[in-house]
């Protein structure tokens, strides 16, 4: 395993990053791992860009990952998947939310949002390695679009347990789903459940 | 074995609080500070509160500790300039007991309006400076603030910042001690505690000597720590800094002070002579290396950092490598493409904010419109573009009256959230009325403290411990203050604001609009969403409801055949069903509430 992974993680405020973040850096600490995260509360409750950072290693200094150094970049929306390509170090790991929210700058403000052929023009760029998961499809499905950004946290589990560069550390499945169910209201136990898996089952049957 | 629990900077402090015996605590809110006290609040049998501003928490925190009892106020940066004033006669008394001032410093201003080094506070006031590096140093700074308060009857400020505040680190968690049951008589001794000048005049020496000796305890202080490797390079550093050093530096020995202020001059004397080449590594302000080079010892620190906004490995690793620090190898590869101009997705107004027809209103009417801080100041963003100065809590109202004192020959609109009209706007409005200039104040009333997260506050009836307390009323406040015109609307009448704003903008008085509406993220505002629809045959895409920029309305793919225009679309997982752009649509395409008033 390399000695830090870097997880840079992008979305819309509103969208689940702040939980997604939360259950990776406890997954980090409970395989084992020193981990760290950081994230910003900006001027929006909801709308505005967001970011979070996570690292696990033996030992992890900074909480937060500079540009070009993340090994994943797990993105919840289109936009700001493309609007963060700078962060992914060369050769990494792109996870993308395969949906649109469509900023007031487009909508009012005459700009356009980027086709799907320019997003991933701009990550092979970077990286070959770039898998788009439908967590907003998946997580209708599941009954509650909320669940989305636990669809694409299983998609994650998977991606890494098929890397041996970013596994190494003991990481089943069961590890993941303890951390999200410490997290979660009882009631929605079982859905983020379904919701996880449904996330490891999107990249073995598109990717693999 | 201890346990250890993942925990933020902010929630390491609210332990380190409670493993201090802290009893009294004081705050008001602002990022990246706000979860300190809402932490604290949590524990059994603690007292905390948020109180209505800086300045009066930080009076809060002194009492306390007069009376003899562990006391702290936090707030974000720009909170300790309003309560500048009492943190300097803090200085000055002492306290009975320890007194601890948290500032959670801004670098990068990712939620202020200046990223202000709040260090040099500590050293104008006189008063130490303790830094953490991660959430396990907030917890132990936390409780070690407490013990020097108490050696060396000084208050201490806690300085943190955005990257210890809200990042996440593993904590070892301690027990709370045993508190004395009961409280100490009060002090009575002027001569410390009351500053008139016969007495400040003796205590001006008193704190002078107090800080030298904190200089002198200094020198062998366990949280300044000494960490010998390399020669070639020494790195001087304190607060989240100190992790980059580690990270992009690891060869390098470390002098990490835990206390930035005052400085232990003989310890970095030894760790300089120690050392080929000597650098200060800190965010934001040369504030450490302009103490070591008044030491006279030869250091670099802002010739090869940024002085401005914060550090990362990438940004601290780049600046080693062009002042030749580094190799350039250390370099992974050339800088990734820019992916070139997208969309911006700057901070927007929620679906349903109830501040957007006003915001609306103000845009139309073309008036001047003095901002304050909170959600509202949003309404600066395209389409509603209705803010034309902002610069502090408080300020919008007195810069409306200094304005229309000046002749500006425009009405002059004041916009301030309750939170904020509580804060600072009180005095303003005074003022206004007082020296009787004609601005119009609206004050947007969401029945909570928005921006930094929902935070109870004078008008909701609510305290931080959950205790129901009285409400007061805008409009009473407001008719006291000797405001003659005033009145309340629902914040979603879009009608009513325009024809009173209209009539306000005509008066040669102080007048005062209230508009009134829950935050539309409120659980009890949350319990009312109901999506509202578009009716894609009655609407001809003349793009009104654009104009009010909730990000709920879409530009759909069906174009009006005549005009050629994208029809709207709502989002129905984003629309709450305000009823705002159903309102203002002229061709009566959106549908109203089931429940509507309006129709
Ligand atoms: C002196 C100072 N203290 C705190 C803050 C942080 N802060 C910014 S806006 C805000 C709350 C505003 O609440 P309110 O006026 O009710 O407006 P809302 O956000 O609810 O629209 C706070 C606490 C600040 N910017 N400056
Ligand atoms: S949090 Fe509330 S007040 Fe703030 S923008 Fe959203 S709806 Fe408006
Ligand atoms: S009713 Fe209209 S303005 Fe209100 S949230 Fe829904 S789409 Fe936005």
């Amino acid at each position: 395993m390399k000695e830090v992974i870097n997880f840079l993680l992008c979305g819309v405020g509103g969208q689940g990053t702040v939980l997604a973040s939360d259950v990776l850096v406890n997954v980090g600490l409970a395989a084992g791992l020193d981990a760290k995260q950081a994230e910003v509360h900006g001027m929006s409750q909801r709308g505005g860009s967001v970011t979070s950072h996570v690292r696990w290693g033996k030992q992890v200094y900074s909480p937060i990952v500079g540009l070009g150094e993340a090994d994943i970049l797990l993105a919840f929306e289109k936009l700001e998947a493309l609007r963060n390509v700078r962060a992914l170090r060369p050769g990494g790991l792109a996870l993308i939310n395969d949906q649109a929210i469509v900023p007031l700058t487009v909508t009012s403000g005459g700009q356009t949002y980027p086709a799907d052929e320019n997003i991933l023009g701009a990550f092979h760029a970077v990286t070959e390695r770039v898998h788009f998961v439908p967590g907003e499809r998946l997580a209708e499905e599941l009954g509650n679009l909320r669940v989305a950004n636990v669809v694409l946290l299983g998609a994650l589990s998977a991606l890494l347990e098929a890397d041996p560069a970013l596994s190494g550390a003991a990481l089943s499945a069961e590890t993941w789903l303890k951390v999200i169910e410490e997290r979660v209201p009882a009631k929605h136990v079982e859905l983020n459940r379904r919701a996880f898996l449904a996330g490891r089952e999107a990249v073995k049957v598109a990717d693999m | 074995m201890a346990i250890k629990k993942m925990l933020s900077g902010n929630e390491a402090v609210a332990r380190g609080m409670w493993e201090a015996g802290v009893q009294v605590a004081s705050a008001y809110p602002g990022t990246p500070s706000t979860e300190i006290l809402e932490n604290f609040a949590l524990f059994p049998g603690v007292y905390a509160e948020w109180a209505t501003n800086e300045k009066v928490a930080v009076d809060v925190a002194v009492g306390a500790a007069y009376a003899g009892k562990r006391a702290l106020a936090a707030m974000k940066h720009v909170g300790l300039n309003v309560a500048a004033d009492s943190f300097m006669y803090a200085s000055m008394t002492g306290t009975e007991a320890g007194l601890v001032i948290v500032s959670a410093d801004d670098p990068a201003m990712h939620s202020s309006q200046n990223e202000q080094d709040n260090r040099t506070f500590a050293k104008f006031a006189r008063v130490p400076c303790l830094e953490p590096s991660d959430s396990q140093e907030a917890k132990d700074l936390t409780i070690a603030a407490f013990e020097l308060s108490e050696r060396f009857d000084t208050p201490v400020l806690l300085r943190l910042t955005t990257r210890i505040c809200h990042s996440t680190s593993a904590v070892e968690l301690g027990e709370r001690p045993e508190l004395p049951a009961e409280t100490k008589p009060f002090p009575r001794n002027p001569a410390k505690y009351v500053m008139v000048p016969g007495n400040a005049i003796k205590r001006h020496p008193v704190i002078e000597e107090r800080i030298r000796a904190i200089a002198a305890y200094a020198e062998d202080y366990p949280h300044n720590r000494l960490e010998m490797r390399g020669r070639a390079l020494g790195i001087i550093t304190s607060g989240v800094s100190y992790q980059y050093a580690r990270e992009v530096f690891p060869e390098a020995s470390i002098l990490k002070l835990g206390m930035s202020w005052p400085l232990p001059e003989g310890l970095i004397r030894r760790f300089a002579a120690s050392v080929e080449r000597l650098i200060i590594l800190e965010e934001l302000d040369p504030f450490i290396e302009e103490g070591v080079k008044l030491m006279g010892i030869a250091c670099e620190g802002k010739s090869i950092f940024p002085l401005t906004g914060e550090f990362d490995p990438s940004v601290v690793r780049q600046s080693a490598v062009r002042a030749g620090l580094l190799p350039a190898s250390v370099i992974e590869s050339a800088a990734p493409p820019d992916p070139g101009p997208l969309p911006a997705r700057p901070p927007v107004l929620c679906p349903g904010c109830p501040h957007r027809p006003t915001f609306y209103v103000l845009n139309k009417l073309k008036v001047p419109v003095n901002g304050d801080i909170g959600c509202y100041t949003l309404g600066l963003i395209p389409p509603l573009s209705a803010i034309h100065t902002c610069g502090c809590m408080g300020a919008g109202i007195a810069v409306a009256h200094g304005a229309a004192q000046a002749g500006s020959p425009e009405r002059h609109v004041a916009v301030i959230g309750d939170s904020t009209f509580f804060h600072t706007g009180v005095p303003a409005l005074l003022n206004v009325v007082y020296n009787q200039a004609p601005v119009v104040t609206v004050i947007l009333d969401n029945r909570i403290t928005g921006m930094t997260g929902h935070q109870q506050n004078p008008g909701t009836g609510q305290t931080l411990l959950g205790k129901e307390a009285p409400v007061v009323e805008l409009e009473p406040l407001v008719r006291a203050c000797g405001v003659k015109h005033a009145r309340t609307l629902s914040a979603l009448d879009v009608d009513e604001i325009e024809k009173t704003l209209k009539e306000y903008i005509k008066l040669d008085e102080p007048s005062v609009l209230i508009v009134q509406e829950p935050c539309a993220l409120l659980p009890e505002a949350r319990k009312k969403w109901v999506p509202l629809e578009v009716l894609a045959d009655k609407c001809n895409g003349c793009t009104l409801c654009f104009r009010i920029g909730c990000p709920a309305i879409l530009k759909s793919e069906e174009l009006d055949e005549k005009t050629q225009r994208p029809k709207a679309l709502i989002d129905a997982s984003l629309c709450t069903g305000c009823e705002v752009c159903a309102q203002i649509c002229p061709r009566d395409a959106i549908t109203f509430r089931p429940d509507s008033i309006f129709v």
